[in-house]
């Protein structure tokens, strides 16, 4: 079991305020993902649940027990960093043994976890080793492994995979999915990665300023982002926002088309303009248009490739069903 | 050009003399100390017996058999040990917490404990020895321990927060989430982690005690005397007996030299700590 729940929480670092009074559900067997750009709190926000940090009022409760006064060592909860913060004077086999040696569980028990544990994660070769002869990787599966294996009522990831290179990412990032899928224990994984973030949630929360902007699933809130700042955050590459007289034609403030949803069409097209640059992937070709009489720069994503280059015209039809409409105050209007 | 004539083949030589000349500088006291306590209480103040005179252990024989000076050497042993044991018994944990956790005011008790050092010792003399024979602690192993341990508190505790400070707070805070108690931090993560710290903390604690000599000649008259107290007892009316007291002091200094020369490479990372970083 492992539901988590903050009600009214917040924190403040002597006269600073970095949580506001904050109300959040993640339910057992979630993978919630707290995203948002550096400085939103996100990582504060996990250290709180961790107990790492004291909150400044409110309650925490875990499987609906009240673990706000209740030190980090008896939560239940384990945390995987993104320094890793293995022990360096023990081997991986010790690091790995170590919360299950201080639980108090029987030596061929630990053993038997750790063979578990090193089998899923490859590290069998590995367990007679020292952090310091490992790979970036290999440690963070290390920090994985020690997490793991006291069977805890959460997993906790502070942007895990942030000090490895982008290939291993992607392998790990799957590895913890696949986990996940495994296990159906609550995690709940913070990044500044909007990628990782749809890729692995079943529940997003996008922060801002220690402030939830939006929660939902990962479709939830790329269909229908609630404001700019999440429109402008989900889904790369970015929506396309646009002031002025167009969006006032939607009768709105602002209007927002992912590049996804604009058509390149032969004539007719709502917008025309000049190709600034062309990005030819293969499966994909992304344009970045000047539109005539908009002040922004378009993207665009037309599938397959398209043969267009530097300087030539274009004419570009968003489709009407997916332009998201903002208010003044930059609020999703219905 | 400084750099030319720094990498030269005289420049080299030249820094190697002068090192050596340094090094013979600073020697030759103990060179000094040890050559006169081979000589006789007579032959040490007579110039023509500078080098050249006839050895004797007269005087060590004479320390061992009619100063006691085992039980000096013992009193040494037991207060320096002591006192050590029990500073980084109160040094470690009160410096894990003021490196990991924290408060507004961590920065002003270390200075403030700093500040005690400050005060100068004559200046709580009489209080001490008067406070210290009415509750009746005057010459005990006790005293001389408490003593000990209250004067180097504040350098130890400041050594020690250094070093943990080199430690990754996520580290510490790994070992909480795994389910230890403070206790059990100290234990498992932090001293295996700074042990070189601690043990180099530990050898600048242990010297200073063995050589501290005010409190310890001022507190103390025969129970619980150190060496210090039997060289400042080899001060006699008639004037001094440079043999014997040569005798003293090398015995006296000895144990120490012996301590720091297989220590040298822990001390040297304890006197230059923070140095480079």
């Amino acid at each position: 079991m492992g539901r988590i729940v903050l009600e009214n929480v917040t924190k403040s670092f002597g006269e600073t305020q970095v949580i506001p009074p904050l109300n959040l559900e993640i339910d057992d067997g979630e993978f919630a993902v707290f995203v948002g750009p550096s400085g939103c709190g996100k990582s504060t926000l996990l250290r709180l649940i961790a107990g790492l940090e004291d909150t400044t009022s409110g309650r925490i409760l875990i499987d609906d027990a009240d673990v706000t006064e209740v030190s980090p060592s008896k939560r239940g909860l384990s945390m995987v960093f993104q320094t890793y913060a293995l022990y360096p004077h023990m081997t991986v086999r010790k690091n790995i043994a170590f919360p299950m040696r201080m639980a108090g569980l029987s030596e061929e028990e630990q053993e038997k976890r750790i063979m578990t544990a090193a089998e899923s994660l490859n590290l069998v070769d590995y367990l007679d080793r020292k952090p310091g002869q490992l790979s970036g990787g290999q440690r963070q599966r290390v920090a994985i492994g020690r997490a793991i294996v006291r069977d805890p009522s959460a997993f906790l990831f502070d942007e895990p995979l942030s000090n490895l290179d982008a290939a291993l990412r992607v392998g790990m990032r799957l590895e913890i999915t696949e986990m996940h899928e495994r296990m159906q224990t609550t995690m709940i994984y913070v990044t500044h990665d909007q990628v990782e973030a749809m890729t692995m949630a079943n529940k997003i929360v996008v922060l801002r300023a220690g402030v939830i902007e939006q929660v939902g699933s990962p479709l939830e809130l790329y269909r229908a982002p609630q404001n700019l700042f999440v429109a402008g955050f989900i889904g790369s590459p970015k929506m396309n926002l646009i002031d002025g007289p167009q969006a006032q034609k939607h009768g709105a403030t602002t209007i927002g088309v992912r590049p996804e949803h604009i058509d390149v069409v032969e004539s007719g097209g709502a917008w025309t303009g000049t190709v600034g640059v062309a990005e030819h992937l293969g499966s994909d070709t992304f344009f970045y248009v000047h539109g005539t009489g908009l002040a922004e720069t378009l993207t665009v994503r037309a599938i397959g490739d398209v043969s267009l280059k530097h300087g030539d015209p274009i004419q570009l039809a968003p489709r009407a069903t997916e332009i998201h409409r903002f208010d003044a105050d930059g609020l999703r209007l219905p | 050009m400084a750099i030319v004539a720094q990498n030269s083949k005289y420049g080299k030589a030249g820094r190697t003399i002068l090192a050596w000349g340094v090094g013979l500088l600073f020697f030759f006291p103990i060179f000094w100390l040890v050559l006169t306590s081979f000589k006789t209480d007579a032959d040490a103040v007579k110039p023509e017996f500078l080098f050249f005179f006839t050895p004797t252990l007269e005087n060590y024989l004479n320390m061992t058999e009619n100063y006691d000076y085992w039980r000096f050497a013992t009193n040494s042993v037991i207060t320096s040990v002591f006192a050590t044991l029990f500073t980084l018994a109160v040094g470690i944990p009160c410096a894990y917490a003021m490196a990991f956790n924290p408060s507004r005011g961590t920065k002003d008790i270390l200075m403030w404990m700093l500040s005690t050092k400050m005060l100068p010792a004559a200046a709580v003399l009489y209080p001490m020895t008067f406070l210290t024979k009415s509750m009746g602690l005057f010459d005990t192993h006790f005293l001389v321990i408490m003593v000990l341990s209250l004067i180097n508190l504040p350098i130890v505790v400041w050594m020690l927060f250094t070093y943990f400070k080199e430690i990754p707070k996520e580290i510490i805070e790994a070992g909480q989430m795994d389910g230890v108690n403070t206790l059990g931090e100290i234990r498992e993560i932090l001293i295996p982690l700074a042990w070189g710290g601690i043990a180099s903390t530990a050898l600048l604690c242990f010297i200073f005690c063995w050589n501290e000599a005010y409190w310890t000649v001022r507190l103390t008259t025969t129970e619980a005397a150190t060496l210090s107290k039997l060289i400042e007892g080899n001060r006699a009316p008639e004037g001094l007996f440079f043999g014997r007291l040569s005798a003293v002091s090398a015995a006296a200094v000895g144990p120490i030299v012996v301590l720091g020369w297989f220590c040298q490479k822990q001390l040297v990372q304890g006197l230059t700590f923070g140095a480079v970083k």
